[in-house]
């Protein structure tokens, strides 16, 4: 009963977007109820998904037309965790969109946001549930055609033409390994449905080869560090609350994708896990360090999409390592992190995209340089990205915290008492946890400084006025979510433990029992800490008001302008400065020199190192070799064409026989 | 009877010499037009005879023995050439390739997985010996005459194959053979006006000006 509304759900998202579409231009009412077809759908299927973790439902098995598939839906509680935040951003995202991509301002484009939009979500709420490999890659497709498609939204830009097209030759690029992925897998289980957990057997070299197809093809989704090329431009290119549905959610599919994969192996060997701790490590410190160097709002979030997976790895691998060494605390403890940190990312990063999209569309700009002084002039905008803020840097009493106080549980635990030393060694993993935290907490002071403190950098075209409350409510749910699991994480503990069951660790409440992880002691210290705050405001509020100061304190300057505030530049200068080996920044650094000195400028700029730095002048170089070579051979002689032909044809026949 | 058969095919081959030999336009045409006719007549000494074998020899050779040399014949009226001068390689080197060709033919067939029937017959050789001439015409010369008539030597060494297969072949096959060499001649004929229009020359060279 429950898998069909389940169904339904999918069905009724999948084409939520046509009334926009058709009607949309003629009347408000197309893309209303296209927004609250997509929610009701949501909605249902959140319902759907709940009742999965309270009781296991009945699976979809269809026939179908293509070789090898047919269509397999199961919900279990690993699909559960990845349906939950999936259902949830795109129902209040569809909403969202009412107020910041309305049809009567951005008419050409709105309808077919819409329909793409519903096409994505439904997608990705389809594909934790497929259990065949066939349907699987068609899912997979889609998902990535609907991107590319909400990427292309303003598509009369240059950069969003370009963004698109990285994204669609990456994701191409990763499809191509998971179809290789599948046949391999498909030879050792014998069909394209989805093996049994611990099924298979990990020490083969097929299965080495499975693995790392499946790091690269689900790694180059999920923006794993060297393959995150895509994900900046992406995210910037489009609308905000598409890059909240594409960065809370869509990458989490590739994040799916490793975690299910693992889960078909029985004896997993240690480098697994150690290769996805290094490359979460890896993601997490440069992805934050690239984030601090940006000053796009939108490319920083989607930095810190790169540094959130990285501490998602991380989780995962301890989870790996848990499971080779025969830890199933480890296991539980890294992978419950693991699970919750999707979950959590997945709501706070919508919920900064979509607070960067108020600002966005209240100032017209992404650069934070322009910003200035907004907590004022957008004050709901400022709280909700305030919340997303600290969620994001692991603060409590926020959910950030809970997944990344579980890796470090995980981590340390690696110390247990007759610990091999391969797994001891894990702890070298918690520094670096410590500094991706800090480093998150140095970048977000950063953005929220700049953009709501001080006062107005420039004049802006017109005055920012606060969002509407189709924008500002998706904003207070997510919040209140966040809100939810971080002061009481004992409402996602039975989710984690059906997740970590299905996983392959211990059925029921024993998969993560509260002795491992004393969740209720979060709860007593947030609420502690939320009763202090308030003492504390109240009695600020009691005493004696102190007359305001005109204006800050100028450093002995006797009229200081706004132009003397940080820029987002300079405040994070050291910090690019310590991570100049890894950002390679452009820096045009305005000397300053003599006593009355002249007018000098200074800016820097971080291009991906990877994408800009790397692969461009890469694909330039084989580019130039590929036109020398064409050059040489086509000449436009007649005669030298036939020969080549009847050279190949000697060649073939000398072959044949 | 076969041997009659062989003794064309070995004419046939040493045609292929006189055209890899020859700057006269003229004598090229000619030379391909006869070795056109003693293929046409082949196949009437390989099998039995039937009507639907003499319609194929006869149509071969009304289009290979009349038709084709006059149009040939009627480009170069129109273009008012008579020889090919400057070859990418000389006549002789050429010479030489076609005599390594025919020699690597001959080699070459033997080695071929052949049905019984055509064990030790001169057809495979002389057909590659011919589709390498062919070739070599078309790789060595400039201009789009003797272009063209590489392409009909080409042609006449896919015949002789086509003849092996003559009673198993299905008519209308064959009957694409001859249409697509029309269409090339036609192809060509076009081409050499247009050529010499626009360039006043029949040197295809002037054709990589085209490229890119």
């Amino acid at each position: 009963m429950l898998i069909k509304v389940y169904a339904l759900a999918v069905i009724v998202m999948l084409f939520s977007g046509l009334p926009a579409w058709l009607i949309g231009r003629r009347s408000a009412i197309g893309e209303r109820s296209s927004a609250m077809l997509l929610a009701a759908g949501a909605m249902a299927g959140l319902a759907a998904t709940v009742g999965a973790v309270i009781a296991p439902l009945t699976e979809i098995d269809l026939a179908w037309s293509l070789p090898g598939g047919h269509i397999l839906l199961r919900l279990d509680g690993l699909a559960a965790i990845f349906l939950l935040p999936a259902f949830l951003v795109s129902g209040l995202g569809a909403i969202y969109g009412l107020g910041y991509w309305p049809h009567h301002k951005r008419y050409a484009t709105a309808g077919r946001l819409r329909l793409w939009y519903g096409i994505l979500a439904a997608v990705i709420v389809l594909l934790p549930a497929c259990r065949n490999g066939v349907l699987f890659l068609v899912v997979w497709e889609v998902m990535a055609i609907a991107g590319f498609m909400l990427i292309l939204t303003e598509q009369e830009k240059k950069e969003v033409r370009r963004a698109a097209f990285v994204y669609l030759a990456a994701t191409h690029a990763g499809t191509l390994a998971l179809y290789a992925m599948f046949i391999l897998l498909v030879r050792q289980s014998g069909s394209f449905d989805f093996p049994a957990v611990a099924a298979l057997n990990g020490t083969t070299p097929i299965a080495a080869a499975i693995f790392l197809l499946a790091l690269f093809g689900f790694g180059l989704k999920a923006g794993i560090m060297p393959l995150h090329i895509w994900l900046p431009g992406a995210h910037a290119a489009a609308p905000s609350h598409v890059s909240a549905l594409m960065s809370g959610v869509m990458i989490k599919m590739g994040i799916y994708g490793i975690v299910r994969l693992a889960s078909f192996f029985g004896d997993i060997p240690p480098w697994w896990g150690w290769t996805v701790l290094s490359l979460g490590a890896v993601s997490g410190v440069m992805g934050v360090a690239f984030a601090i160097a940006q000053h796009d709002i939108k490319r920083l979030l989607a930095y810190h999409s790169v540094e959130n997976i990285g501490i998602i790895l991380l989780g995962l691998g301890v989870a790996l390592l848990g499971k080779s060494f025969g830890q199933p605390a480890l296991m539980a403890l890294g992978l419950a992190g693991a699970l919750l940190h999707v979950i959590n990312h997945g709501l706070f990063k919508s919920l900064l995209f979509l607070s960067a999209g108020s600002l966005i569309n209240a100032t017209g700009t992404r650069q934070i340089d322009q910003y200035g002084g907004l907590l004022r002039r957008l004050p709901a905008t400022a709280l909700f990205f305030l919340g997303g803020a600290v969620a994001i840097c692991g603060l409590p009493p926020l959910n950030g915290f809970v997944s990344e106080w579980l890796i470090y549980l995980g981590l340390l635990h690696s110390q247990a008492p007759g610990a091999p030393l391969g797994m001891s060694m894990l702890v070298v993993a918690a520094p670096i946890l410590a500094i991706i935290g800090a480093l998150a907490v140095a970048c977000f002071v950063k953005v929220f400084g700049v953009t709501f403190l001080g006062e107005p950098r420039k004049p802006l075209p017109s005055l920012p006025t606060e969002a509407p409350l189709t924008m500002i409510l998706p904003m207070a749910v997510i919040l209140g979510c966040c809100g939810v699991i971080g002061i009481m994480p004992l409402t996602v503990v039975d989710l984690l433990g059906g997740g970590i069951a299905a996983w392959g660790g211990a059925a029921g409440p024993a998969a993560f029992p509260a002795t491992l992880a004393p969740v209720g002691w979060i709860s007593v210290g947030a609420l502690l800490f939320l009763g202090l705050t308030a003492i504390l405001a109240l009695l600020q509020r009691r005493a004696v008001i102190a007359p305001k100061r005109p204006a800050t304190w100028g450093c002995g300057y006797p009229q200081p302008t706004s132009r003397m505030q940080y820029t987002a530049a300079s405040f994070a200068e050291m910090l690019t400065g310590l991570f100049h080996w890894g950002l390679w920044t452009d820096i045009e650094k305005g000397e300053v020199r003599g006593f009355f000195p002249e007018r000098s400028h200074g800016a820097d700029h971080t291009p991906d190192v990877i994408l800009d730095r790397m692969i461009y002048p890469g694909c330039h170089a084989l580019a130039w070799v590929a036109f020398k070579t064409r050059s040489f051979l086509q000449h436009g002689v007649l005669g030298i064409y036939l020969l080549y032909s009847a050279l190949t044809t000697i060649v073939l026949l000398y072959i044949l026989l | 009877m076969v041997d009659v058969a062989n003794i064309l095919l070995l004419l046939v081959i040493l045609l292929n010499f006189f055209v890899l030999g020859s700057n006269r336009l003229g004598a090229c045409i000619r030379t391909v037009a006869l070795q056109g006719g003693m293929l046409a007549l082949v196949p009437i000494f390989l099998h039995p005879i039937s009507g639907h074998l003499l319609l194929l020899a006869g149509t071969a050779m009304v289009l290979k023995v009349f038709f084709m040399p006059w149009l040939l014949f009627r480009a170069i009226r129109m273009v008012k050439i008579r020889r090919e001068i400057e070859p990418m390689i000389g006549y002789v080197p050429t010479l030489i390739l076609g005599t390594l060709a025919t020699a690597s033919a001959f080699i070459f067939s033997d080695r071929l997985p052949l049905i019984e029937i055509h064990q030790g017959s001169l057809a495979i050789p002389c057909s590659l010996a011919t589709l390498a001439t062919g070739f070599l015409m078309l790789i060595t010369r400039r201009k789009a005459l003797t272009q063209a008539l590489g392409y009909l030597i080409l042609e006449n060494g896919i015949y002789v194959f086509g003849v092996l297969l003559a009673e198993a072949m299905p008519f209308m096959v064959e009957a694409g053979v001859l249409l697509d060499l029309l269409v090339a001649i036609f192809i060509m004929g076009i081409m050499v006006n247009q050529i010499s229009r626009t360039f006043s020359s029949l040197n295809m060279q002037n054709l990589s000006s085209l490229r890119e």
